[in-house]
C-alpha cells in the first residue's frame, strides 16, 4: 500500500487528522503524522518526517500532505519524483481521500488524483 | 591576479553571521512580530549556532563541502520556513561553486542560491520576502564582477544593496507567507526575511575585511591555502 505522511506545524493536529484518515479509511490505512518539530514546538522537523516516512514506507511510493508554509516548502525538499510525491492538496480533506485510496491498493498515481480530488468538494453549493 | 576565496573565508563568513544573528536576534524577531510569527530571529539563531557547532565537529576540506554542509544544518535544524529558504540557497551555491573559488565564481554561484529561493518559495523581488535583499545583492555582485572590483569592495555594494533593498520592502503588501495574510496591513513594516538576508550578506564585507594579505593568492598556482 501507499504510506501516507501528514505534515504539520502542530504534533496535534498531524497526529489527530492520521486519526481521523485512519478511522475512516481503516485501521491498517499506512497513515503517520510528523507534526511540530522534535522539541515539541510549532514547526516543522525533517527527523520526524523522515521517520514517519520510513515507518510507512511499504515499497509501493509515499505521499507528503503539508498544511502551510514551512512544511511545504521542507515537503518539496524531501519529494522524491515516483517515489516520495508530494500532494498539493487541501489537508484534512486530501489526508482522508488519500487515505480511503491507499487502503484500498490503490497505486501511488490514483492515490495523488484522490487526493487532488478533494479540491472539488463543496460543503454548501454543489458542482 | 585574482583573489581567492578559501574554505577559511567561508567558514568565517558563518562564523561571522552567527554572531551577528544572534546579536540582531531580538530585533529580528520584533519585526517578525509585526508581521510574522515572532520566530525568526531564534529560528536563524538556533539554525546558525547548529551550523558553527557542524563546522567545528566536522571541519570541512573546501569552499562547497562548507556550504553544503551550513545549508543540510538549516534545512534540518530550523523548524520555520527560513530553514528551507536559507538551507537550499546554500546548499545549492555550494553545488554551483568551482574551486578555486574567485570572485566571479562566487557571484554566480551566489546568484545560483538565489534562484533555488525563487524557486523553492515560488517567490519574486516585489512579494516583500527575502529576496528582495538577496536578488539586488545578486546583482551588485554581478556587476561588480564585471567591473573589475576586489571583493571586499563587490561585497560592500552587494552589502548595501541588500540593505536598500530590506528597506524597499517596508512599503510592499507582502504577497507570501504568513504576512500575506494580513493584505494591507503588511504595509510600513519591514520585512523580517529581508533584514536577516542583509545581515548574512553584510557578514562577507567584514570577513573580508579581516582578510590578511597573505590570503591573496594567483589562482593559476591553484593555492587554496586552506585554513580548515
Amino acid at each position: 500500500m501507499v504510506g501516507i505522511v501528514l505534515v504539520a506545524h502542530s504534533a496535534g493536529l498531524a497526529a489527530e487528522t492520521a486519526a481521523l484518515a485512519r478511522g475512516i479509511a481503516g485501521a491498517e490505512a499506512p497513515v503517520a503524522a510528523a507534526g511540530g518539530t522534535e522539541d515539541g514546538g510549532l514547526g516543522t522537523s525533517v527527523d520526524l518526517i523522515e521517520r514517519a516516512l520510513a515507518s510507512v514506507d511499504q515499497g509501493d511510493g509515499l505521499v507528503l500532505i503539508p498544511d502551510l508554509g514551512s512544511s511545504v516548502l521542507t515537503a518539496r525538499l524531501l519529494a522524491e519524483p515516483g517515489r516520495v510525491e508530494l500532494a498539493d492538496v487541501p489537508f484534512v480533506e486530501g489526508a482522508i481521500a488519500a487515505a480511503v485510496s491507499a487502503a484500498a491498493g490503490a497505486p501511488l498515481a490514483d492515490v495523488l488524483a484522490a487526493a487532488a480530488d478533494a479540491w472539488t468538494y463543496r460543503k454548501v453549493s454543489g458542482p | 591576479m585574482d583573489t581567492v576565496l578559501d574554505t577559511a573565508f567561508f567558514v568565517a563568513w558563518f562564523e561571522d553571521a552567527a554572531k551577528v544573528i544572534r546579536l540582531r536576534r531580538e530585533d529580528l524577531t520584533r519585526l517578525d512580530a509585526a508581521i510574522g510569527d515572532a520566530d525568526h530571529g531564534v529560528n536563524l539563531d538556533r539554525g546558525f549556532t547548529e551550523v558553527r557547532k557542524a563546522l567545528a565537529d566536522w571541519p570541512p576540506a573546501s569552499p562547497v563541502q562548507v556550504l553544503v554542509s551550513a545549508g543540510t544544518t538549516l534545512i534540518r535544524r530550523v523548524g520555520g520556513a527560513s530553514g528551507p529558504l536559507y538551507g537550499s540557497a546554500f546548499r545549492q551555491m555550494g553545488k554551483a561553486l568551482e574551486e578555486p573559488v574567485t570572485l566571479a565564481r562566487f557571484a554566480g554561484a551566489f546568484e545560483a542560491g538565489v534562484v533555488a529561493v525563487e524557486r523553492l518559495g515560488k517567490a519574486a523581488p516585489g512579494d516583500k520576502t527575502m529576496l528582495d535583499a538577496l536578488v539586488p545583492a545578486s546583482r551588485a555582485l554581478a556587476q561588480a564582477v564585471h567591473e573589475g572590483l576586489e571583493p571586499r569592495e563587490a561585497f560592500e555594494r552587494a552589502a548595501r544593496a541588500a540593505e536598500e533593498g530590506t528597506q524597499a520592502t517596508i512599503p510592499m503588501r507582502a504577497r507570501k507567507g504568513r504576512a500575506s495574510y494580513l493584505g494591507e496591513r503588511s504595509v510600513g513594516h519591514e520585512d523580517p526575511g529581508a533584514a536577516s538576508s542583509a545581515l548574512i550578506v553584510a557578514s562577507l564585507v567584514t570577513v573580508a575585511g579581516g582578510m590578511p594579505d597573505g590570503m591573496t593568492d594567483d589562482v593559476a598556482d591553484g593555492a587554496d591555502g586552506a585554513g580548515g
